[in-house]
């Protein structure tokens, strides 16, 4: 069961999910690009690593390509790559280059081969936060939750 | 926002025929026959859709005689907790799909130990 927090009073989101592979397998799945790009979807789209260093202060960008070949480009900077228990990035939308996020994922040990991972979001604002949960990661994908959207914005008017 | 609301809120925008429903109500309010007149279906499942809809409680019908119109209770949807939600759905399917490749780690990693 994946649990999700919006913090009231800083722009942050916590996402915190339990997985049965130790902290090394699920760091693994983290860092390497070709493992990486299996899992992070979204389901109707194929990912497209362009560039993985995942050292400390290496980079990252991956393209996600919609079956009409509509491509949705990410990119960001390791920051800090601790093998096996946490991983500190920084995270752009290129459609929106002003906006940056600083995510960490820590790879928390529960024994017994299983890991919880606790991941948080950090965005530069309240508007930038609600804005992400708004779209998700599939911003104009769905069109019946794209209308939904517009109707949730019309209406806080 | 209960957590049982919630569910049945969410359970309602699932479809993508009511969610296109509910668009479409965001215009403007409308009669059941105008509701139904894009879709290929039924009057009949057309209703269904707004049963479901009305149990959630995001939309009304305005009682007394025919042609009733259904409007939007917009105020049902709690806008953070909606978006919250589907985020936490997102994320669910992100980390379903980690599930089955750290399947196949493990599968790769006692294979190894076994063969050293």
């Amino acid at each position: 069961m994946t649990t999700v927090t919006a913090d009231p009073t800083v722009p942050i989101v916590h996402i915190t999910r339990d997985f049965l592979a130790t902290p090394e397998q699920v760091f693994r799945a983290h860092t390497d690009p070709e493992l990486f790009a299996r899992w992070v979807g979204p389901d109707t789209m194929r990912t497209r690593i362009d560039h993985w260093d995942a050292r400390s202060g290496g980079s990252w960008r991956y393209v996600s390509v919609t079956d009409d070949g509509v491509e949705f480009a990410v990119r960001g900077c390791f920051h800090d790559v601790r093998r096996p228990d946490r991983i500190v990035q920084t995270f752009t939308f290129e459609r929106e280059p002003d906006g940056v996020a600083l995510q960490t994922a820590w790879f928390e040990d529960l024994g017994n081969g299983r890991t919880r991972l606790r991941a948080q979001s950090l965005v530069d604002s309240f508007e930038g936060r609600d804005g992400m949960l708004k779209t998700g990661m599939r911003r104009g994908l769905d069109d019946g939750y794209a209308k939904l959207d517009r109707m949730l914005i019309n209406d806080n008017r | 926002m209960s957590t049982d609301t919630l569910s049945r809120t969410f359970a309602a925008l699932a479809d993508p025929t009511r969610r296109d429903i509910l668009a479409r109500l965001s215009v403007a309010d409308a009669t059941v026959n105008q509701l139904a007149e894009p879709y290929r279906m039924s009057l009949q499942a057309v209703y269904k859709h707004l049963r479901v809809l009305e149990e959630a409680g995001v939309v009304s019908r305005s009682p007394g005689p025919q042609p009733r119109i259904v409007r939007l209770e917009a105020s049902a949807l709690d806008q953070m907790e909606v978006w919250i939600e589907r985020y936490r759905r997102q994320a669910e399917e992100r980390y379903h799909r980690l599930d089955r490749v750290l399947a196949e780690l493990r599968d790769t990693d006692e294979n190894e130990e076994r063969h050293r």
